[in-house]
């Protein structure tokens, strides 16, 4: 069957763009021709900098041929109903139309049979529509035409088994041709199929396909690196944004002055990435970056690339000097300075919440009271917390903002590991932990590192924005996840509740899910043992409470922020394949300690999982069935009944007396191991239940004529009901 | 194309440049006399670029940046530098090709040099004004900014203008192999009496970061802002929008001014630029309005 092949060439569309667009032309094309009656299996995409098109094989020459019946108005209708029905239907005179008769009567009937239109014709149509509503992120005019295209718009190159189909979309050339590489081969190319379009551009110096040009960077860059012995820093993100710079991938293996490696490595990998769009190198024995960069160039230079090597090694030495003026300059001084602080009482945070400094504040009185749950060092946290906002004035994180936290850390241990130019030790060398808490203590900071904390305050500074996101790595440091969890905690309760910027299902401006949800992530990595809303009281204790600061939903915004995290943890107990009803039975139990929800959770999955548990359910359901029955006719068990004692003297038949002694037995355990938090063992206690519970509905008819032993043995039910209750409400278990 | 021995020099560049787009029916015009940060604000593009009338210019603009000055220390930043600017309104369909062009007549050969088009939006909050388009890169180093200009003072622009600027100090340093600015030639190397960039403007960076950062009375100037500002208010009001327009640059400048002394906090920024932003819009306005 014929080929449909489309190429919309264009000035040089955005990296980031490019896969995007091509997913948004196969599903824009493929609905518009499905729509119109044109189905075909193989859609094929592509693009470069300068082209976007697909190719589908095997498309119809035409859509399907159309027959329908249409109903129309009744005979003898008035004459403007019948009018409108010629038009809709298309036909010229009422003449055309069949009369037909049913129960009411006759009516006109219209068949319809339409030849289904030719391709191209369609084709036609539905590109140039495809093009002007094209849901590009950012598109523009150019010249004089309103045509909005991300860049100009070229040349649409359309063809239809081999044959062009022209194209009209506000006055763009629509030829079958194309372009070769710019500068190699830009003489025009003649278009007739895929395959000739595709080898025809690779001999003009271009490789079409996204696939093809990655993994022939990749090959490139392995083989570079494998001859020299080295390792490339892989950057999926980068090589995405690579592959969309170039329509002839050339790889270039670059020097750099080996003085620059005293910088830190992430500076160093962030100058070649965000400014140069370059791939870092490391040695793969010390895992250290090793002085050389790959950049990926456009073109087969005439003298191999030694000059585009050389050009780019310069670039590279100049944007590192700058870095390095930013890092020696930071060096300067210790990490807290009053000069820094003073900075950050100047950045607001958030109007209503003050500026940076009386976060810092918040977060430090918060941190310390959070101590008694995470286990951590009081004083190192006090510390950690006066620093770890410092970076953010720093020259360094206004180069790299995504480097903040990682700079305030590397400049502290800096600090830690040599003299500091304001303790007047100038000279001094090494750095053992003894003495670099004594230099600090003559720093004019006004709470010096506690002896041997620098590490845990290192990693604090750093960490307490982790996690990033749902990939990134979680705080392990007590003193990081204490600083980490009064960060967010902060950010939360004071955006929610005092700044009254409470997400939305749209919006979430402030990244408040992320908190969330980041602090569930970090509280159960590291079994802290925190109730959430009393963490949430002392987080707004640190707000002034008293002057109307809180917003009109005050005091139920206190309980919706502990519902968001809540929230988060059952989409994170959801996306661990655990079941939502099992989720949901546990924090029925009104629980707000995460560590222990989660155990829960887990103990109840494993149980119902085994033959017991499942047998125990089905036995739940049973009990709960009958004692609501006997509710609902209004002959179920009062308040007084509930909180009396089972009569032993009226268990007749051995099943229930059986029954009896086994909940006796396992009650007093399940609770016991429930206080001790082992709810294995709490379930393995409600286990034995399972067989006398079983015995009974065999062999003991609840409704017994006496009334005195049909109370007894509901009250027996609803003894095993509650017993259950101790470790979830199993009335939210699905089964 | 004529046959021209490359550039040599600072001024060859500058020169080649301007030839170069005389050629292609630009006006050469010479730089605004009032302190601007960029090249755009030149009224012969942020005014020209509104209206429907065709234009093409092209010109020197110096551009005073007092935060970026670095006391002549650092061998990339300066607080005033060259930009070239060309404007075409309505931009060619083959202006992609008239830009490379250029670059082949500054002596860059396309095919030793990898040249690319990396994305990049271009916005001047300040004069309410947005673009799309790239930065060009040379060998990994940007040599221009190449806009498609879509709004100015808050405004559709149509036609479109294709603005180019080039980072002249930049692109010489790259086209001569110097790492310094300073050590650039300005005029020919042979001529009895070379001249390198730093014999032109070496002491003019020290003093001039001294001023910005150090001896400039930030009382005085913020009051001159509120006096341009309601100069440039004064002047809109009279329906008088080229003076108003000068006025409403001195602001900007003096704002950038303010802020190079460190004494503008976050907040305060925001309603100093929405300040410059709202004279700037009237500008654009008044001035559309009389083109049409």
């Amino acid at each position: 069957m014929p080929q449909l092949f489309i190429e919309l060439f264009s000035e040089e569309i955005p990296a980031r763009m490019q896969k995007r667009a091509e997913d948004d032309l196969a599903r824009m094309l493929r609905e518009k021709l499905n729509a119109r009656g044109l189905a075909f299996a193989q859609l094929q995409t592509f693009s470069t900098p300068r082209r976007l098109g697909l190719c589908i094989e095997d498309c119809p020459d035409k859509a399907a041929d159309v027959n329908e019946e249409r109903k129309g108005p009744r005979v003898g209708a008035p004459e403007q109903a019948i009018q409108g029905f010629l038009k809709s239907a298309g036909l010229a005179s009422i003449d055309q139309a069949e009369v037909v008769e049913d129960k009411k009567g006759a009516f006109y009937v219209a068949r319809i049979e339409r030849a289904g239109r030719a391709t191209p014709e369609i084709v036609q149509e539905v590109l140039p529509e495809i093009i002007r509503s094209f849901p590009w992120p950012k598109s523009m005019r150019s010249g004089e035409s309103d045509l909005q295209w991300v860049r100009p718009l070229h040349n649409i190159c359309c063809t239809f088994d081999k044959r062009p189909v022209k194209i009209d979309v506000a006055g763009v050339p629509s030829e079958a041709k194309t372009w070769g590489h710019r500068f190699h081969d830009p003489a025009p190319i003649a278009v007739t199929s895929f395959e000739k379009w595709d080898s025809d551009l690779r001999s003009a110096k271009v490789v079409p396909f996204r696939a093809d040009r990655r993994s022939y960077i990749e090959g490139c860059i392995e083989d570079e690196c494998a001859s020299r012995g080295l390792e490339w820093v892989r950057d999926e993100g980068l090589l995405e944004e690579v592959v969309g710079l170039v329509e002839w991938p050339r790889v270039i293996f670059g020097d750099m002055d080996p003085a620059f490696l005293d910088l830190p490595g992430e500076v160093i990998r962030l100058s070649m990435r965000t400014h140069q769009k370059y791939f870092a190198v490391r040695d793969p024995k010390t895992g250290k970056l090793a002085p050389h960069f790959i950049a990926v160039a456009n073109v087969d230079a005439k003298d191999g690339g030694r000059a585009i090597a050389a050009g780019n090694a310069r670039v590279l030495s100049a944007r590192l000097n700058d870095a390095r003026f930013f890092w020696d300059t930071d060096k300067k001084t210790p990490l807290f300075t009053e000069e820094r602080k003073a900075k950050l009482e100047k950045i607001v945070f958030h109007q209503k919440l003050g500026s940076v400094w009386d976060k810092v504040e918040r977060v430090k009185a918060l941190a310390v009271e959070l101590c008694d749950v995470t286990g951590a060092d009081r004083a190192l946290v006090e510390r950690a917390a006066e620093l770890c906002k410092m970076d953010l004035v720093t020259e360094t994180v206004g180069e790299f903002p995504e480097l903040q936290g990682q700079v305030g850390r590397q400049l502290y241990l800096a600090e830690l590991a040599s003299p500091s130019p304001l303790a007047g030790e100038g000279g001094v060398g090494g750095a053992s932990g003894a003495s670099s808490a004594k230099r600090a203590a003559v720093t004019p900071t006004p709470n010096p590192a506690p002896q041997g904390g620098g590490e845990s305050i290192a990693a604090a500074i750093e960490d307490h924005y982790r996690p990033l996101g749902p990939n990134d790595r979680v705080p392990e440091d007590k003193v990081a996840v204490t600083l980490s969890l009064a960060d967010k905690l902060d950010t939360l309760v004071g955006l929610w509740i005092i700044a009254g910027e409470k997400p939305t299902g749209s919006s979430d401006a402030f990244g408040l899910r992320r908190a969330a949800l980041g602090s569930v992530r970090t509280i159960l990595s590291n079994a802290v043992r925190v109730e959430m809303a009393r963490a949430i009281d002392k987080a707004l204790d640190q707000f002034d409470r008293t002057e109307g600061n809180l917003i009109a939903a005050g005091v139920n915004a206190l309980s919706d922020v502990q519902e968001f995290f809540a929230d988060r943890l059952k989409v994170q107990l959801r996306d661990q394949g655990k079941r939502h009803d099992l989720v949901d039975a546990v924090f029925a139990l009104g629980d707000d300690d995460l560590v222990r929800i989660v155990a829960r959770v887990e103990a109840l999955d494993a149980f119902l999982k085994t033959e017991d548990g499942a047998n125990l359910l089905a036995g739940y359901k049973r009990a709960a069935n009958i004692l609501a029955a006997e509710e609902k006719k209004g002959k179920g068990l009062s308040e007084a009944d509930l909180a009396s004692p089972i009569d032993a003297k009226l268990l007749g038949e051995p099943a229930e007396k059986a029954l009896h002694e086994a909940l006796e037995k396992a009650l007093p355990a399940a609770r016991a191991a429930v206080e001790k938090e082992e709810f294995g063992q709490a379930m393995k206690a409600l286990a034995g239940l399972r067989s006398p519970v079983d015995a009974f509905f065999d062999k003991v008819l609840v409704n017994a004529p006496e009334e005195q032993v049909r109370r007894n043995r509901l009250l027996l039910l609803s003894r095993f009901r509650e017993a259950l209750s101790a470790v979830a409400d199993f009335s939210k278990i699905e089964g | 194309m004529t046959n021209r021995p490359p550039p040599r020099c600072f001024q060859d560049v500058i020169l080649t440049l301007q030839n170069y787009w005389a050629e292609q029916g630009c006006a050469i015009l010479q730089p605004y006399d009032e302190q601007v940060g960029a090249g755009t604000l030149h009224p012969a593009t942020t005014l020209r670029a509104l209206g429907p009338k065709p234009w093409r210019a092209a010109y020197v603009q110096p551009s005073r940046r007092p935060k970026d000055g670095r006391y002549g220390e650092n061998p990339n930043r300066l607080q005033h530098y060259y930009q070239f600017q060309v404007i075409l309104k309505p931009n060619p369909p083959d202006l992609q090709q008239l830009y490379l062009n250029s670059l082949v007549r500054i002596g860059i050969d396309p095919l030793l040099h990898d040249i690319r088009f990396v994305e990049d939006d271009w916005e001047n909050p300040t004069v309410g004004a947005w673009g799309l388009g790239w930065e060009v890169w040379c060998d990994g180093m940007e040599v221009s900014q190449y806009t498609y200009f879509q709004q100015v003072g808050g405004l559709d622009v149509r036609p479109v203008s294709g603005e180019l600027t080039y980072g002249l100090e930049r692109l010489a340093m790259y086209v001569f192999g110097v790492d310094r600015v300073y050590d650039l030639p300005f005029n020919d190397p042979d001529s009895p009496y070379p001249l390198s960039y730093g014999d032109v403007f070496l002491e003019n960076e020290k003093q001039q970061s001294r001023f910005n950062f150090d001896l400039s009375d930030s009382e005085m100037v913020l009051r001159w802002f509120g006096d341009a500002e309601t100069q440039a208010k004064r002047l809109l009001d009279a329906k008088c929008v080229l003076p108003a327009f000068d006025y409403t640059l001195k602001a900007s400048h003096l704002f950038n001014l303010l802020d190079a002394r460190g004494v503008v906090s976050p907040t305060e920024r925001q309603s100093f630029i929405a300040r410059v932003r709202d004279l700037a819009k009237g500008c654009a306005q008044q001035w559309a309005e009389s083109q049409s």
